[in-house]
């Protein structure tokens, strides 16, 4: 049997059903529609059930930035640079396949970003409300869900029926308790894989597009994992500091937080993000009308772009409790004034169960590294 | 036993040796070469008081060029060291104000002298003593002399936080022939709210502490205490708090 460490490591090998080249097979041999998205707003099911493939769009890469800065501000998200320049690049594999977009309101300089990309392909925009709370703004939405259904089923003369609806909303409702036995191995002290695992895995997943097979190696990555644990095999010392990571979404450019943070003794047990657990945390309700119940579980994703966002300060509550919290780390990407402003909530109510709480503000380049490094330790230090 | 901690900042080396006590302390520029500075003030630990690698039970190495010391046993942020050492001076003290060459930081202290909370500039020059040089050197004056060279409390406004902005605006008033101690006096202004910025973000305690390059100075210690409205300490030791930090958190552990 192989060690935790060789688990993950075969995860970087080529893998049945991932990446791009499982893409251009979709594409070119079965003849399959690609919707691109960016958000965890976007309804999955929805997508699935029009018999398109759902794919998130590169957006974590510093690579594309300087050519984005051509036609966008260069005070603006690291995130909506990205995704602006691999789609005017053509450097995305997932956006080169994508025959239309989904993306959301989600704040200002994403919307206005969409209007420039849907010269490239075209782009469905969904209109978020600002809030979660009233019954309108579920109607809203649902009509948004509604909206979508219509766009897609008109692109690709298909018809979305409540029947695939519904199978569509079991896959994925089982690809996110999957993944969340998996992550929730966290949850013991101390924690059997590393924050970088988790991202890891979640992500192979993501890009894994038949759902079977990402489960059935989730699984077994669970199983396993948690047989050499209980067997003894114990990587991380029952003094680390065990870390939640909150904020913007992460990927490529900004693992370096995470790296900071562990290459410096912690262990960060618990990725809040939407690159986390935040969007397979709920599922999607399966005895409602499935309409409602997507509507209802996508409106409720705890992002700072909602006001009020009481969502996000009830999970990170529940969140530090159950994994059994030190310290939290909230990543800011410049310019991501939502969450910016959110810090300072997040601080106060985090103080309220004496949990120290850092948050840094970073980018895609690696110029702050040697800072990150500093104030990451620092907070380590102090734990 | 002794025990050492050096302090490489971007601008200053310092080494302090200690047993029970401080025994001596150097303060070396750090130059192009952290590791090779690191190193020099080691050896001139070890050389001045006649004791061989051996009589040293521990070091450690804490500012920006931590990394690079091969010598040392252990790593520390100067955040952990600047809160130890900051304590040891006067165990009074929960707030410390440090500003370095390329960073300042603001840390906020428990009644047991431990790091509860901080803040940190370090992504521009604004509010460090780069800021400061950068300014003064328009004046064509050196940061030693500042003491001398404010003869008031005559402050120009200098609004902008940018080092390079800021020698444009500074430009602009010597044209206008304001003079250099207002000049000076709206520098150390700007560098000060700039303070006021960091410290509203932690829980504010007294007694204040002033390390860093800047402590050095009477006028920007005294313009402090004005701003917060309360007594601000430095010792001579100040500038030395991160290494003293790293020596006691040396010989806590070994």
């Amino acid at each position: 049997m192989q060690s935790i460490e060789e688990i993950f490591d075969a995860l970087d090998g080529e893998l049945e059903g991932h990446g791009p080249i499982a893409m251009k097979d979709m594409v070119e041999k079965e003849g399959k529609n690609v919707v691109g998205t960016y958000c965890v707003f976007t309804p999955y099911e929805v997508i699935r059930a029009a018999a398109a493939v759902p794919v998130t769009l590169c957006s974590t890469s510093n690579d594309t930035i300087d050519e984005a800065e051509k036609d966008l501000p260069r005070n603006l998200c690291p995130l909506i640079k990205s995704s602006y320049g691999f789609a005017i690049t053509d450097k995305c594999p997932y956006f080169h396949f994508a025959d239309i977009i989904v993306g959301e309101t989600t704040c200002d300089g994403k919307k206005k970003m969409y209007e420039y990309l849907d010269e490239v392909t075209p782009v469905h925009v969904m209109q978020l409300p600002q809030s979660s709370e009233r019954e309108a703004d579920f109607e809203f939405w649902k009509n948004e869900v509604v909206l979508l259904k219509e766009r897609l089923e008109e692109k690709f003369e298909t018809k979305i029926t409540e029947e695939r609806l519904e199978a569509e909303i079991k896959i994925k409702n089982e690809e996110r308790n999957t993944l969340k036995e998996f992550y929730e191995l966290a949850k013991l002290n101390p924690s059997p894989i590393y924050g970088t695992e988790i991202f890891k895995v979640l992500n192979r997943s993501n890009y894994t597009f038949d759902k079977e097979i990402a489960n059935e190696r989730t699984k077994a990555i669970t199983e396993e994992v948690l047989a050499k644990y209980n067997q003894g095999e114990k990587r991380i010392s029952a003094e680390a500091p065990r870390i939640l990571v909150t904020g913007c979404p992460m990927g490529a450019a900004t693992l370096k937080v995470i790296e900071a943070i562990e290459n410096n003794g912690g262990s960060v047990v618990c990725l809040e993000n939407c690159t986390g657990l935040k969007p397979n945390e709920d599922t999607v309700d399966q005895d409602k009308n499935p309409i409602d119940a997507i509507a209802e579980k996508y409106l409720n994703t705890p992002c700072s772009c909602m006001s009020p966002n009481d969502n996000r300060v009830e999970l990170i509550n529940r969140l530090v409790e159950e994994y059994q919290v030190d310290g939290v780390v909230d990543m800011i990407l410049q310019a991501c004034h939502t969450y910016n402003v959110e810090t300072k909530r997040i601080k106060d109510e985090l103080k309220e169960s004496n949990t120290p709480y850092i948050n840094i503000e970073t980018d895609y380049s690696e110029s702050d590294k040697g800072q990150l490094a500093t104030r990451l330790t620092a907070f380590l230090e102090m734990l | 036993m002794y025990y050492i901690g050096i302090d490489i900042g971007s601008v200053g080396c310092k080494g302090v040796l200690f047993k029970d006590q401080i025994v001596d302390k150097q303060l070396l520029p750090t130059g192009w070469n952290p590791q090779k500075s690191g190193e020099q003030t080691l050896n001139y630990l070890l050389e001045a008081n006649n004791l061989k690698a051996k009589d040293i039970k521990g070091v450690v190495a804490t500012g920006y060029g931590r990394v690079s010391q091969q010598f040392a046993d252990k790593t520390v942020t100067e955040i952990t060291c600047h809160g130890k050492g900051g304590y040891y001076l006067n165990n009074k003290i929960r707030t410390i104000i440090d500003i370095g060459g390329q960073d300042s930081k603001v840390i906020s202290l428990n009644d047991d002298g431990d790091v509860i909370d901080f803040v940190m500039n370090d992504k521009c020059a604004a509010g460090t003593g780069k800021f400061l040089e950068m300014t003064i050197n328009s004046l064509e004056e050196q940061i030693d002399n500042l003491d001398n060279l404010i003869k008031d409390d005559k402050k120009a406004k200098i609004s902008s936080m940018c080092a390079v902005f800021a020698e444009s605006e500074i430009i602009s008033l010597l044209a206008d022939g304001v003079s250099k101690s207002e000049i000076a006096g709206g520098i150390i202004d700007s560098i000060i709210n700039r303070i006021n910025i960091l410290l509203s973000k932690i829980t504010f305690q007294e007694d204040v502490l002033f390390t860093g390059g800047l402590a050095q100075s009477e006028v920007i210690k005294n313009q402090l205490s004005k701003k917060l409205q309360t007594k601000v300490f430095s010792y001579s030791n100040s500038q030395f708090a991160g290494a003293i930090g790293a020596a006691l958190i040396s010989k806590n552990k070994y």
